[in-house]
């Protein structure tokens, strides 16, 4: 496993000052005591002083804790499961625990940042010791108290104890602990020991949630503030020559009208002024670069798998066990673009001003923007404060902050605290997509062996990155090559959900799938000989996934299906994919109803080390899974001279309720350090069903979305 | 513009507001009730569901002079401190991820029980698929609902 880089000293530097750091309550803190019914959660009674004890954690002078939820919230919900890991090792009452937002402060907090399915992994270490030092500093400070020693005592649930069994609650030593000498070494927990995570544990803003209180972005509301509805090219390529604004400045509501660039923004008094004073300009859009198409990516697409490239990995001697082989199996998938659709579409808060800018709101990646805001209004970065509020998700599309900008440049520009919104036309429209991409992948059977698997993948303005492709069957078969290939395109791309793997796990896993058949070996039996294979390279560096790991999960999630004895009438599919540091393998159940395949149901089984939040990690999983299963049966965005063409639900079919598959979920248990959930249940489900309808039909998909193929099924 | 009385969680508001504007923009622009959400404006999505006369409507889609004179009821009105039934069940469930979309699937849910207090697995899925969840979260949304009827 890779060493985490914890900086220590950056969350135990606010500690030094924090003497005198009181603060005082928030009057919208509510408890996060779970185990009774929404009836009963109670506001706590909040205290009259905290201490602060470092940047993680503030005592209430009545036992009451708070703890900072360090990283954006896009409905993963580390919100709740990174202040249950400090929870863990302060020994604090989880009923007695607020949970607080931080807004960005990297001083204090290493990687705020949602993406990769890293908040668990990557701040696991320092998220534990920050609670461990906090616990070790009261217990010190009791123990001053007392006269005894420190070991002596014990903790538990928010309270110390002495040996003669006296008892007290943090907040009665917390103002002394708070002058304490900051400890190195404070001890980590046995995992044995744990009493919260592992724990269900609800989510911290479950009660706002359902009672419809201010928590996204475009809840926000300042006084002054003016709504911003911006008019960008309709189609990638395109750039502005004019403008008529005098329409839309007559409208009702409408305050003012600012070009940026390519871009123009209405100003107004509501969302829905905004909104018509945008549809109310008349531009004059020219040609910049020229306007692409889907039959244009897809020639080009093609053509690229024809080009001589260097690989990126190769294995042994690829073309020699070609030239030997009994068959040779080639195949193309193929997958379009997509847009993220996350429920809350893209807005943001800035009010700029001369010496001074806030910005606030859902953003993936709050430090990064605050630069690129700087950069822009030429700034100091330290001048910059960001907040963030909950996601209506992110799905990556957060990530990249665009729409951060665009708000800091036309709140400059307007002189005014605005919130910049996308209507739901624009946010699929300005998207950073999905990029489109094939994957051609050969392999070569030899004596019912696969002795050569060569992997080509051409993708739209970029390719895999990192150690994807060091992921499954790297390792696993002797002669092993990738290839990337990729064109430029003027539409806008980046990370999707689980990027690459989101697709290049359907291809694989199915591409497996019709080689176990032409092998006349069980799908199952087929991997797990694979992944035998793969054991004897554990020791490359470069394979960070775990062979044995992957089969424990293959054989259960076979076990739990029931794969060995098929039932009437119910088709299964297995996939099974490492992505995002996490093993998965799923089974897939398709039954056949009025001549066509239904998904009803997938089995689902996840190692990801340590589970913090059961309940919620169950969660993510089932998402993750019909959201891969939606995807790959409906997801679909063509371009046609630039322009998307779907710009609202009507058009784009995201999976609904009646489509959405049960999903049955088991965790391998272990104590290993915990791994993300957020991505990896999503890349193998696309295979899973592909070879579960194949079984049902006889039919093979190599293109998503797959609605469009079943068409021909009749 | 016109002026509107209209009547939200059991409050009466006098709203000024140019006829066309869809209720949804009043509660949240105009009233600051942002439990009702934006999704698509073209009511594909169910984010901005709403109770007028105690049927779910699309709240995106009508406009407020639709609105005058009735009685409209919010996912902020649907209780006092979200002691619904239907909220009850989804903190049972624990049913949010980003939480957008859910004040929508509530106050389709709290209408669906109340025409049908004990809905098959098959008239939740129906009644439901107007509301989008991007997360995925379908499932227990459905079971959320089932408990809700057990318990109203």
């Amino acid at each position: 496993m890779t060493k985490q880089n914890i900086d220590r000293r950056s969350f135990l530097k606010v500690s030094g000052a924090a003497t005198g750091g009181v603060l005082f309550g928030f009057s919208w803190l509510v408890s996060c005591q779970n185990e009774v019914q929404a009836e009963i959660i109670p506001e706590l009674e909040m205290p009259e002083q905290w201490f602060s004890l470092n940047g993680y954690i503030k005592i209430g002078d009545n036992g009451v804790v708070t703890i900072m939820a360090p990283n954006p919230e896009i409905g993963q919900n580390v919100k709740t499961s990174m202040p249950m890991i400090v929870a863990e090792e302060l020994d604090a009452d989880w009923d007695k625990v607020v949970v607080e937002q931080a807004p960005l402060d990297p001083e204090k907090f290493p990687r705020q940042v949602a993406g990769g399915s890293q908040s668990i992994r990557q701040s696991w270490e320092g998220l534990r010791k920050a609670g461990a030092t906090a616990k070790a500093m009261l217990v010190a400070a009791a123990a001053e108290k007392w006269g005894v020693d420190a070991a002596t005592l014990k903790t538990e649930k928010g309270h110390i104890i002495h040996a003669n069994g006296e008892k007290i609650h943090y907040g009665e030593v917390a103002t002394a602990a708070s002058q304490l000498e900051v400890p190195e070494d404070a001890p980590l927990k046995d995992p044995k020991d744990f009493t919260i995570i592992g724990q269900s544990k609800k989510n911290v803003d479950l009660k706002d949630i359902i009672t419809g209180k201010p928590l996204f972005g475009l809840d926000t509301k300042v006084e002054g503030m003016k709504y911003a509805v911006v008019l960008r090219p309709p189609a990638f390529g395109q750039k502005l020559q004019s403008v008529d604004d005098a329409a839309a400045k007559a409208l009702t509501g409408v305050e003012n009208v600012i070009q940026f660039g390519d871009k123009v923004a209405v100003l107004a008094n509501s969302t829905w002024a905004a909104m018509q004073g945008k549809k109310a300009l008349t531009a004059v859009w020219t040609e910049d670069t020229p306007l692409e198409s889907t039959t244009y990516h897809d020639e080009e697409l093609a053509k690229l798998f024809n080009e001589k490239t260097e690989a990126v990995r190769h294995d042994g001697n690829v073309d020699g066990a070609f030239a030997e082989a009994d068959e040779v199996v080639e195949r193309v998938y193929e997958s379009p673009f997509l847009p993220h659709n996350c429920m809350e579409p893209m807005n943001f808060f800035a009010h700029v001003t001369d010496d001074k800018v806030l910005l606030d709101g859902p953003i993936q990646t709050p430090q990064w923007t605050r630069q690129r805001v700087a950069d822009l209004l030429e700034r100091e970065a330290e001048q910059v404060e960001v907040k963030m509020t909950r996601m209506g998700g992110g799905f990556g599309r957060r990530l990249y902050g665009d729409f951060a900008l665009e708000a800091a440049e036309v709140s400059k520009l307007a002189n005014a605290p605005i919130q910049l919104v996308f209507s739901r036309e624009d946010d699929m429209s300005a998207g950073t997509y999905r990029m489109a991409i094939k994957y051609k992948i050969k392999a070569a059977i030899k004596d019912k062996k696969i002795t050569a698997y060569h992997l080509t993948e051409a993708a739209v303005n970029s390719n895999m990155y990192g150690l994807i492709p060091n992921f499954f069957p790297a390792g696993a078969i002797e002669n092993y090559r990738v290839d990337n290939v990729k064109m430029d395109s003027n539409i806008t791309t980046g990370a999707w959900r689980a990027p690459y793997t989101n697709f290049l796990a359907f291809a694989e896993q199915s591409f497996f799938d019709e080689l176990s058949e032409k092998m006349e070996v069980d799908a199952v039996q087929l991997r797990l000989d694979l992944l035998e294979n793969a054991k004897k390279n554990e020791e490359d560096e470069r394979m960070q996934w775990s062979p044995v790991r992957m089969q424990e999960c293959i054989k259960l999630v076979a076990e739990k299906a029931g794969w060995s004895t098929p039932k009437e009438g119910i088709f299964q599919g297995l996939s099974a994919y490492y992505s995002h540091n996490t093993h998965v393998a799923e089974i897939a159940e398709v039954v056949m109803k009025e001549n066509r395949p239904v998904v009803t149901k997938v089995y689902c089984v996840v190692d990801c080390g340590i589970v913090v939040n059961p309940e919620a990690a169950k969660n993510q999983i089932e998402g993750g899974v019909v959201d891969g299963v939606g995807h790959a049966m409906f997801g679909d965005l063509q371009f046609n001279n630039g322009i998307p063409s779907a710009n609202n639900f009507d058009k784009f079919r995201l999976i609904r309720h009646q489509e959405s598959p049960e999903v049955e979920v088991f965790f391998i248990q272990n104590n290993v350090d915990p791994t993300g959930l957020g991505e990896p249940s999503l890349p193998p489900a696309g295979g899973a069903i592909a070879n579960a309808i194949y079984k049902a039909t006889g039919k093979r998909f190599y293109k998503q979305p797959f609605v469009q193929e079943m068409d021909v099924l009749g | 513009m016109s002026t509107f009385s209209i009547k939200v969680n059991g409050v009466e508001h006098t709203v000024e507001a140019d006829d066309a504007t869809p209720i949804l923009w009043v509660l949240r622009d105009h009233l600051q009730l942002v439990g009702t959400k934006y999704g698509c404006g073209i009511g594909q999505c169910g984010a901005c569901t709403i109770h007028i006369e105690g049927s779910a409507v699309r709240s995106c889609s009508l406009p407020i002079s639709t609105a005058a004179g009735k009685s409209i009821t919010t996912i902020e009105g649907l209780s006092e401190n979200g002691t619904h039934p239907v909220q009850k069940a989804w903190v049972e469930h624990d049913v949010p991820q980003c939480g957008y979309c859910q004040s929508g699937q509530i106050m389709t849910a709290a209408a669906l029980l109340e025409e049908n207090s004990n809905p098959s697995d098959e008239e939740i899925k129906a009644a439901m698929h107007g509301n989008i969840c991007r997360c995925g979260t379908y499932n227990r949304i459905r079971a959320a609902v089932k408990t809700a009827a057990k318990n109203s």
